[in-house]
């Protein structure tokens, strides 16, 4: 994407627009900004890919061979905060960036300059976050959670993991102010809501979830410091607070969070799936509702995180109900992508295998979601590898598959080239296989009674736990593979045409390859 | 490296895995699948709550998957198909979106049964107050004077140290084996006190399906009933710092009189410690 | 970056609104983080109301004596020490036989072990959670801190009473203090000095 590439007709504004460092620290260009974000997220799931397979290292056997215990738990905090708040949600910020104003026919995102800043926040966010890795005490190693007696065990470092997690939480709120005011102010003459492209869709409805939960989180670690530093007892017995109470502050925002990470991967789907089955979606509006109504129900599910802590009888009743009603969204989901490819002409092209295995591995994750849901069995599944097994299926081939899918798919719109399709299968077997060799087995430990969280276990976990890190590594190297696609396809390979694909929906497909740096400065007419 | 990767090598893993896939093979330990149905008349309930969710969700799976995998055999271009067109049918939305709210009620039933029997400690036999402290627990048998604390056995400890060079497997119920047992008669109904002294923990006994958090300032209860004599085991299951994978619980279910016996055994033993003291 | 094309996206003068909508956003997110923090007062009503999470009550309670002689309720007395608390603490009796409707008093024992001044403060805590509301304390240390000089031992009184209106289905309940050196967790922040000694 060079800055003499195709821009708005007339005006030939770039002939001082800064280069090099300088360009991408001042863009506001959302294709710019987009591919910031999706490389960002590249390096954070390699970061943090880095720290599973230490993970999955120490776990290969019983004993500990390589790393103290406290260090392991630093690890999987790590882990997940660099994966959910650095991998997975930067790289659907990313795509919005990309794809939002091209599919609803907009010249740019409604807030560019807000659109670089909530950017670049998160650069700083997360060299603050890995640099307690080298702080005394090192890094946090609560959990993702940072429950709280134990996270006020932290070292020197939980000030500034709490000021990390302001920074990504503003960097999201900003970031989704943004598509909000997009979507509702910029769409093309003609574009109703819809008619809306169902990845937009997806995210507006994400887009208010993390307008409504980003903050409740900030709230409960703003609690956790003044807890820690300034003599409150919110969360302190001792002083009259309660730790609960932080878990169910903390799950009001992670089980929307948890939606935040899937629903723009719905989306994702609902965009390959139609094309390469040549077949329009079936059931839009029922999809839209959906989405929806999973929104909403996610709001009132919380404390099925927290089913071990004690509730009374009717509380634990309510949050099953609650819970197991979402599957009934998500089954229609499912349902309609299957009814969509029934009787379709298919292709199995890299971003189709992705979308399928997605397809088949995330309503794994949706049946054991559902068993989860049954308090008497989450007695036992909880907190255990079942759940692990559980979360990595909606996670990895859930939400991970899908921007993967949706990488391949869009990557010929915006580099200009065809990436390289057989070494995309190579990845995607080569991904699919690795994924269930590593989680599969993870059922199996959780069921036969190994706790999540540890850094070594009974020997006779011995034989799954090697299993599931062979798994691991193989899933892990094959991302280089990944990597080495996306590069070859930016520096050159087969010329994209516009459609790139056999007659696909949606406005994005209307303008060249690659989309030049101003597209939609007229914006276009929808019928 | 140690011997036990040799010894327990993927090409161990393949034998066992062929004899495993032999018709009539027994499961070994090492390679249980499932849940344990355990030995409480409920852990045998959530088992079999468990798989009958289990089969619901293989049997639409079975459905689901199906469809999908007819569809991408027979529905290629490949194959020169032409696309049909239909995008809905609101018949058939309605009914994959009404009949999965029946299973879910076909499931909730037994589920809503099985927890309110879960949640019920009247009628119970004994008390026993369990504090977790990082990284031991503590059993204080009330109206029992007897009270003790339990930690990860020596044998266990010294091996799970960072290049202890203690193979692992030669260490038996490696991290599954403390030094003082709990101690509990059969065929009582055994009422748990669970809370902490420093932070969260989680007394989970698989056999007996019990979890329940041990949080510090708060009393929580739970129980069980143990049909069967004999040494059951499980771990904290609540992230509790650095030694939150080392502190196991056992529990060893005896007959009545074993029971009492090892009651007196304790007096004699531990009576007049002082009460209620930390314990470092 | 051109300006004509921030001027043209940042207020698109035909699709207009951005301020006002973006004004609104932010009020929603500005209220859910009020929200986070609204959740402490309302999970504390909460909890008192229906006795969620053991919660009993830590200020005096005024009742009328109702005895319900037809029923025994069997209450147990447990003792914690929070942290490394540097005490003594155990209840004078671990059981007592009780109506519904009537008081009682019993009292914990508490001694400093420490040769210097120390104040303490108990939390109290219900189990079975569906008793907690019914519990109900007319005097109790845990309504205060408690000061002990060096090596006191003390006896600290509890006047209770059951609600009659206990659930049926419960026969047996635990009052449960757990006692915390000072205001704060003190044994925590010992613990984090001990651990970062260690490391
Ligand atoms: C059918 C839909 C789903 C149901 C019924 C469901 C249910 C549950 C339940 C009950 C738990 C708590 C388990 C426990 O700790 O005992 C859980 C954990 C979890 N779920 Fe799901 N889930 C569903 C879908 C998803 C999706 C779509 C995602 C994310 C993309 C997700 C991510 C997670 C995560 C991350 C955890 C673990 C959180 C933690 O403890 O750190 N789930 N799920
Ligand atoms: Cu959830
Ligand atoms: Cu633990």
């Amino acid at each position: 994407m060079s800055t003499t590439a195709t821009h708005a007709p007339a005006h030939d504004d770039h002939h001082n627009a800064p280069t090099g460092i300088v360009r991408w620290l001042t863009t506001t260009n959302h294709k710019d900004i987009g591919t910031m974000y999706l490389l960002f997220a590249l390096l954070m799931f390699f970061v943090g890919g880095a720290m599973a397979l230490i993970i999955r290292l120490e776990l290969f056997q019983p004993g500990l061979q390589y790393v103290q215990p406290e260090f392991f738990n630093q690890m999987t905090t790590m882990h997940a905060l660099i994966m959910i708040f650095g991998a997975v949600m930067p790289a659907f910020v990313g795509l919005a960036n990309w794809m939002i104003p091209l599919q609803i026919g907009a010249p740019d995102m409604a807030l560019p300059r807000m659109n670089n800043f909530s950017f670049w926040i998160l650069p700083f966010a997360f060299t603050l976050l890995l640099s307690t890795l080298f702080m005394p005490g090192g890094a946090p190693a609560s959990g993702w959670t940072l429950y709280p007696p134990l996270v006020q065990q932290t070292g020197d470092a939980l000030p500034f993991v709490i000021l990390a997690i302001h920074l990504m939480g503003i960097s999201s709120i900003m970031g989704a102010i943004n598509v909000v005011v997009t979507i509702m102010n910029m769409r093309a003459p003609g574009m109703t809501l819809l008619k809306m492209p169902l990845f937009t869709w997806t995210w507006l409805i994400t887009a208010y979830l993390l307008i409504a939960v980003m903050p409740v989180l900030a709230g409960a670690v703003t609690m956790l410091l003044t807890d820690q530093f300034f003599g409150t007892t919110f969360f302190h017995a001792a002083g009259g607070g309660d730790p609960v109470m932080y878990q169910h502050i903390f799950w009001f925002f992670g089980h929307p969070e948890v939606y935040i990470m899937i629903l723009p991967a719905f989306g994702i789907i609902s965009e390959i799936i139609p094309t390469f089955a040549r077949k329009p979606l079936f059931g839009y509006d029922a999809m839209v509702y959906a989405t929806a109504s999973i929104a909403f129900l996610s709001f009132i599910v919380w404390a099925h995180h927290m089913f071990t802590v004690g509730m009374p009888l009717a509380g634990q009743l309510f949050f099953m109900f609650a819970t197991m009603l979402i599957a009934v969204p998500t089954g229609v989901k499912v349902f309609n992508w299957t009814a969509t490819m029934w009787r379709g002409a298919m292709s199995f092209e890299t971003p189709m295998l992705f979308a399928i295995a997605f397809l088949f591995l995330f309503t794994i994750g949706g049946f054991s979601g559902l068993m989860l849901s049954i308090v008497p069995a989450d007695y036992q599944y909880h907190d255990s590898y079942f759940v692990v097994a559980h979360f990595h299926y909606v996670l990895v081939p859930g939400a991970v598959f899908a921007i993967m899918a949706g990488v391949y798919y869009w990557l010929p719109k915006w580099t200009g080239h065809m990436y390289d399709e057989t070494l995309g299968k190579i990845h995607f077997w080569l991904s699919v296989i690795g994924v269930n060799v590593t989680f599969f087995p993870q059922h199996f430990l959780g069921l036969a009674g190994m706790p999540r969280r540890i850094p070594d276990y009974a020997t006779q976990f011995a034989n799954f736990n090697m299993m599931s890190s062979i798994g691991a590594f193989i899933f892990g190297l094959s991302q280089l593979m990944f990597v080495y696609i996306i590069f070859k396809a930016i520096r050159g390979g087969a010329k994209a045409t516009a459609e790139v694909w056999d007659s696909p929906k949606g406005l994005e497909w209307t303008v060249p390859s690659p989309a030049p740096h101003h597209t939609f400065d007229e914006a276009p007419q929808v019928k | 490296m140690p011997r036990s990767l040799f010894r327990r090598g993927p090409g161990a893993a393949l034998a066992t895995l062929a004899t495993l896939l032999a018709p009539g093979a027994a499961l070994a330990n090492d390679w249980q699948l499932n849940m344990p149905v355990g030995i409480t008349d409920i852990s045998a309930d959530v088992y079999r709550l468990h798989m009958t969710i289990l089969w619901i969700c293989v049997i639409i799976g079975v459905i689901v998957f199906s469809a999908m995998i007819y569809s991408i055999f027979r529905h290629r271009k490949s194959l020169g198909v032409e696309p049909a067109k239909f995008s809905h049918s609101t018949k058939v939305e309605i009914v994959w979106t009404v009949i999965p709210v029946f299973i879910l009620i076909g499931m909730a039933i037994p589920a809503t049964e099985t927890l309110v029997r879960m949640e019920d400690t009247s009628g119970s036999d004994l008390t026993i107050k369990v504090t977790g402290y990082q990284w031991l627990w503590e059993y204080e048998y009330l109206d029992e004077d007897v009270r003790f604390f339990s930690r990860l056995h020596p044998d266990s400890d010294r091996a799970r140290q960072l290049g202890s060079g203690i193979d692992p497997f030669s260490v038996e119920n490696y991290l599954l084996e403390v030094d003082n047992r709990m101690v509990v008669p059969v065929d009582a109904k055994v009422r748990l006190l669970l809370t902490a002294g420093d932070v969260i923990h989680a007394w989970w006994v698989p056999d007996f399906a019990v979890k329940k958090d041990a949080i510090p300032g708060f009393i929580n209860e739970v129980w069980f009933q143990a049909n069967e004599t004999g040494v059951f085991r499980g771990q904290c299951a609540e992230l509790c710092g650095r030694d939150h994978g080392f502190m196991p619980i056992v529990v060893e279910v005896k007959s009545q009189e074993d029971y009492q016996a090892w009651l007196a055994m304790q007096r004699g033993e531990l009576g007049d410690r002082p009460v209620a003291s930390t314990h470092r | 970056m051109s300006e004509r094309h921030e001027a043209q996206t940042d207020e698109p003068p035909a699709r207009g609104g951005n301020r006002a909508l973006v004004g609104k956003l932010l009020l929603m997110a500005g209220g859910m983080f009020a929200f986070g923090f609204a959740l402490v007062p309302l999970y504390d009503v909460f909890c008192e109301v229906t006795g969620f999470g053991g919660r009993t009550n830590t200020e005096a309670a005024v009742v009328i004596e109702r005895p319900d002689e037809s029923r025994t309720i069997t209450v147990e007395f447990v003792a914690t020490l929070g942290g490394f608390a540097p005490w003594d603490f155990q209840p004078a009796v671990t059981t007592m036989e009780v109506h519904p409707g009537r008081l009682y008093q019993t009292h914990y024992v508490a001694r400093n072990r420490t040769s210097g001044q120390l104040t303490g403060h108990a939390v109290p805590s219900v189990a079975p959670g569906s008793a907690a509301r019914h519990f109900q304390k007319t005097e109790c240390f845990c309504f205060t801190p408690q000061a002990f000089l060096p090596d006191e031992e003390r006896d600290m009184p509890v006047v209770f009473i059951i609600d009659p209106n206990l659930p049926r289905h419960v026969d047996r309940v635990t009052l449960s203090y757990t006692f915390f050196a000072g205001q704060t967790v003190a044994g925590l922040t010992d613990k984090n000095q001990t651990e970062k000694a260690s490391r």
